[in-house]
């Protein structure tokens, strides 16, 4: 064991001498709180670490214990419906030990140590086994089969195993290596700074579903895929966060809160375990790992929780599972690295943050991707990846939203404009984009309608030549416009607030299938076709805005999912017949 | 008796080095005995080997280097609290300065707080009514929540702070409240002013009050909010009392910060601020709250002037970050003669969703909320359209728009600062300028409550 003493305290960086031994990122225990800390830097014998907790009290002399292991994660039955600090303490657990507020040095584990879990073999006695293949499964929560995989560096034949309650730490199978008997209990562990491995990455093939319109339709994310949501304070970030996290179709959410609201951590604590998945008919909790280190908490353990984050959602992506990751917010992230790197006397690059911040990035938002897992049976894993990121003064051109912005291929461009208006989800369709949508097109064309692609097209070049036309407008009045140009604002205004806007405290309303999302662009969309046909034929332009049948295609949205057909079908109905009505009526 | 150190090397501005000091923990808590006994105060900022920097809590004027005697307390700066607290007013650095005896601890606190674990916080969702109906109809505060007023040089900010703490009140309870009111910074009369106010009320011997005015040293405001919430915490969370909190003006104290930053030679963040400002910010806002099993609550109203009335400015940026929402003052409606010059669309109540409702407010609420949003939003642009191209530039339904948008500002925001609405008449009020509106154009709001709260009936 490698003991040294502090020499010196500034904020959560500690120096320690006497170090010479120990490895660089290896854990180590300060002081006698045994606080938890992560060595930087070496100098000579000199570490210098940054701690995870609050460092006041400590003193020079104190010891430093390294634990000879890098930070790493506890991956085993008992995650899924958590709720762990930056570096994966149960802040469950610390409650019940320790009250209502975070005190520093509360000794506790990432997972139950006395809870059993039934385990159902899957490999037999003499079954050759490598790293990835699964021993056997637990159901852990109703949706979420957790499936245990031998764990890495461990090859050879099963010895044996068996069925039966077991707790994490105690032994499942023994497997039989060249080094002698390995017995494996459920629970293994992870070092976080490193990507979970892999046989190979593929491509990115189907849409995530978010029933969340403005996304589904317009901008779409790939499983496998990387998104952004900048966006000034107020626009909404967390609202669209805890959407996806809601209602993508996805087996497993981790959700972390980096440097953010207590209450939103605890909002999300509260609300999911009531709200149920649309697909399983389970409650959301049971799906969803909560990561938070509030803004309160901490700062060197923010810096962590990115990575502890996705390396939980590495570990069900193995098992062959679709997970998604918000990560809420990664500039709070960068800002932890910033303080950090200002203690450790780095010369600074961009507005004081590091130099290696763009590399950073992009290494986190590398670990997404759809992989073919490690394991004999060839299953495919996906891992989506989704960071909120709240850019100094709402202005992007600062260097985590331009250094995110290079990585991720969707980017959900969030307007305080909007959202003064009320319009949710604040997402701007004329500045935001998706690399995706192509791809995604293609297989929206194949599996919900042949036309999706065409109808896509339709609604964004209405919106940019509204756009244009608005310009027009602020210049000479909207009474310069012709009739035509006036429908093009009409339909426009429709697919702005009929169809993009959706209300996220509506039952009927919070979630869209694809289907639906369909059926009312199209729905949308027929009253401009039909408006200009009727022009065409004499009508009056006055007469077709004030169609009683757009009242009924605004409330269009608030039709449950399964009364879709009929009323769409029913609402266009009205319309046409409204707009033959008023074809033939003569001006007043 | 702890040891004295006669080793000071080195002051300037906030900071103090000494040497050959044994034993000193990070974050302890310091005393300085001047030659002429008078004691100050220092916390420990950084410690290499036997070098210790220290941050002084007030001013350096008056110390000398070879006659100054330091001693460490082993301990953090704390405050010694109690229920006999209110009515009481305190320094900035929590000594009583009203005359009356000196407070008998029921326990000592540490000044910097606990965070709270974000598993035992209660979600708030208990409706404030403030009687301001752009508060309670359409950015509502709920107990728990830290929403910060957003002023600008010159707006009555502080009539309106002094309007919701005299007229706060949860429906259809009697509670236990306290205010509790750090004035950071501020002038003599602006203090006064709040002073004053509680004491017409008889809100004062329910009130703490903690003053640092313009001319106290500028160091010690780094305390005196968390004095407060020190304060407020006891209040709320041991003696289970619903306590408002008042800070006025954060942007003094971030101000206070920079200079210490400057002081060590930080590498600075935006215009100057420490690059910790972020999280220093959170450190306080986060302790406004609902604990799970306790009676009590903080909810916060943190006021800050917007150097050139600019949003984007680090410090309303930052705490906009922190904060659940924020009410947004305007320059231009206080001209025009608005009071209070809420700027209802940028301000926004993060909480309000789950504090309104039926069995809460009224069924109604939040889709006439959004009508009023989108509809006052619209009538703007309208306006400004007319402004550009005259009237005959609108459409029919913009025209009404517009005229909205005017009485929206005259009848529903401007209520003077003496109107205590109740959120009924809040809500009538917003029907009645929804009723300028045809029906059909209220596409937010569900059919069976237009039906049934409609002033107009078909």
């Amino acid at each position: 064991m490698i003991e040294g003493k502090v020499i010196k305290i500034a904020g959560p960086l500690v120096v320690a001498s006497g170090m010479r031994e120990a490895n660089i990122k290896d854990v180590v225990h300060v002081g006698a709180a045994r606080l938890i800390g992560e060595i930087l830097e070496m100098r000579g014998d000199e570490a210098s670490i940054q701690v995870y907790e609050e460092t006041a009290g400590l003193k020079p002399g104190d010891v430093v214990v390294s634990t000879g292991a890098p930070l790493s994660v506890e991956l085993a039955p008992g995650l899924i419906g958590g709720i762990f600090d930056g570096i994966q303490r149960s802040l469950v657990a610390i409650k019940d030990v320790a009250g209502t507020n975070l005190h520093k040095g509360v000794d506790v584990k990432a997972l139950d140590r006395e809870k059993k879990w039934h385990f159902v073999p899957v490999a037999k006695v003499g079954d050759k086994v490598g790293p990835g293949d699964v021993l056997g499964t637990v159901q852990e929560t109703g949706p979420v089969l957790h499936k245990i995989m031998v764990p890495l560096g461990t090859e050879g034949t099963v010895a044996s195993i068996k069925e039966g309650d077991f707790t994490v730490v105690e032994t499942i199978a023994v497997v039989k290596t060249d080094k002698g008997d390995v017995n494996l209990p459920m629970l293994q562990s992870t070092p976080v700074r490193n990507p979970r491995p892999y046989k190979q990455k593929l491509m990115p093939e189907r849409p995530m579903t978010t029933g969340q319109r403005v996304i589904d339709t317009l901008f779409p994310v790939a499983k496998g895929g990387t998104a952004a949501v900048p966006g000034p304070f107020g626009s909404g970030k967390t609202v669209v966060q805890h959407a996806l996290a809601k209602w993508s179709d996805v087996d497993v959410v981790i959700y972390i809160g980096c440097g953010e609201r207590g209450n939103e951590m605890t909002d999300v604590l509260r609300e999911f375990p009531e709200l149920i998945d649309p697909r399983t008919g389970e409650s959301l909790m049971n799906r969803t790992v909560l990561i938070a280190n509030t803004s309160d908490m901490p700062v060197a353990a923010r810096e962590a929780s990115i990575y502890t984050g996705i390396t939980i959602a590495e570990y069900f992506r193995d098992m062959g599972y679709s997970v998604a990751i918000m990560a809420d917010s990664t500039s709070r992230w960068a800002e932890a690295l910033r303080e950090m790197s200002g203690r450790l006397e780095e010369m600074p690059g961009e507005e004081g943050y590091p130099a290696y911040l763009t590399s950073r990035l992009a290494q986190f938002y590398e670990r997404a991707g759809r992989v073919k897992c490690l394991g004999a049976d060839g299953r495919e894993g996906e891992l989506t990846a989704i960071g909120a990121v709240s850019p100094a003064g709402g202005d992007i051109s600062e260097p985590v939203a331009q250094a995110t912005l290079r990585i991720v291929k969707v980017f959900w461009s969030l307007d305080s404009a909007l959202a003064y208006k009320r319009h949710f989800p604040a997402i701007n369709w004329l500045s935001s984009h998706s690399l995706y949508a192509d791809d995604m097109g293609k297989w929206l064309n194949t599996n919900i309608d042949e036309n999706w692609t065409k109808l896509r097209g339709r609604a964004m070049s209405l919106l940019q030549q509204e756009a244009e036309l608005e310009e027009m407008v602020q210049l000479v009045g909207v009474d310069a416009l012709s009739a035509e140009d006036r429908m093009v604002l009409e339909v426009s205004r429709s697919i702005r607030e009929d169809y993009i806007q959706q209300n996220a405290f509506d039952d009927n309303d919070a979630y869209s299938t694809f289907d639906k999302q369909f059926k009312m662009l199209k729905l949308v969309l027929s009253y401009y076709d039909a408006g200009i046909d009727a022009l065409k034929k004499g009508a009056q332009l006055d007469d077709l805005i004030n169609l009683k049948a757009r009242e009924r295609i605004a409330r269009a949205k608030a039709v449950p999912q399964e009364q879709v057909d009929a009323a769409y079908a029913e609402i266009e109905r009205e319309m046409l017949a409204e707009m033959a009505s008023v074809i033939g009526k003569e001006e007043d | 008796m702890p040891r004295e150190y006669r080793t000071i090397q080195e002051v300037s501005g906030p900071l103090m080095l000494i040497k050959q000091v044994e034993d000193v923990a990070y974050d302890e808590l310091g005393e300085i005995e001047l030659a002429s006994g008078e004691i100050r105060r220092c916390k420990v900022l950084q410690v290499e080997g036997d070098n210790v920097l220290v941050q002084l809590f007030e001013a350096n004027a008056g110390l000398n280097l070879s006659s100054a005697k330091v001693r460490f307390l082993g301990r953090s700066l704390d405050l010694p609290v109690s229920q006999d607290m209110l009515g009481r007013v305190f320094s900035g650095m929590g000594d009583p300065i009203d005359d009356g005896p000196a407070i008998i601890a029921d326990k000592r606190m540490d000044i910097n707080g606990v965070p709270i674990n974000p598993a035992a916080r209660q979600y708030p969702a208990e409706f404030i009514q403030t009687g301001v109906s752009a508060i309670d109809g359409l950015n509502t505060l709920v107990r728990g929540q830290k929403l910060p007023i957003f002023s600008c040089s010159g707006l009555p900010h502080a009539n309106l702070a002094a309007q919701i703490a005299r007229q706060a009140r949860v429906l259809g309870g009697q509670s236990n409240f306290a205010v509790v009111f750090a004035a950071i910074g501020i002038t003599f009369e602006e203090s006064e002013f709040f002073i004053s106010d509680f004491r017409r009320t008889g809100a004062i011997d329910r009130t703490v009050l903690f003053i640092n005015l313009a001319d106290d040293p500028a160091i010690e405001r780094i305390s005196t909010p968390r004095m407060a919430l020190t304060a407020a915490e006891y209040l709320a969370f041991e003696c289970g009392m619903h306590v408002l909190v008042i800070l006025t003006d954060i942007t003094n104290y971030a101000e206070a910060l920079r200079e210490v930053s400057a002081a060590r030679k930080e590498v600075p963040g935006r215009r100057g601020y420490p690059g910790n400002l972020y999280s220093d910010l959170a450190t306080m806002y986060e302790r406004a709250g609902r604990q799970l099993g306790k009676k009590g609550s903080i909810t916060m109203i943190p006021i800050l002037t917007m150097p050139e009335d600019d949003k984007t400015h680090p410090i309303p940026d930052l705490t906009g970050y922190i904060t659940e929402g924020q009410i947004i003052l305007s320059r231009e409606l206080d001209r025009k003669g608005v009071t209070p010059p809420i700027d209802v669309l940028p301000s926004l109540s993060r909480l309000k969703d789950k504090g309104i409702g039926a069995g809460k407010t009224r069924e109604d609420h939040a889709n006439t909320m959004n009508q009023l949003f989108a509809a006052y939003s619209r009538g703007k642009d309208a306006k400004e359209l007319m402004s550009i191209l005259g009237e005959a530039a609108l459409s029919d339904v913009d025209k009404l728009y517009a005229k909205f948008a005017e009485e929206f500002e005259e009848k529903y925001v401007s209520q003077g600062f003496e109107t205590n609405r109740s959120i009924e008449e809040t809500l009538e009020i917003g029907w009645q300028l929804l009723s300028i509106l045809p029906k059909s154009e209220l596409k937010r709001i569900k059919q069976e409550y237009i039906e049934k709260y409609h002033p107009i009936k078909d």
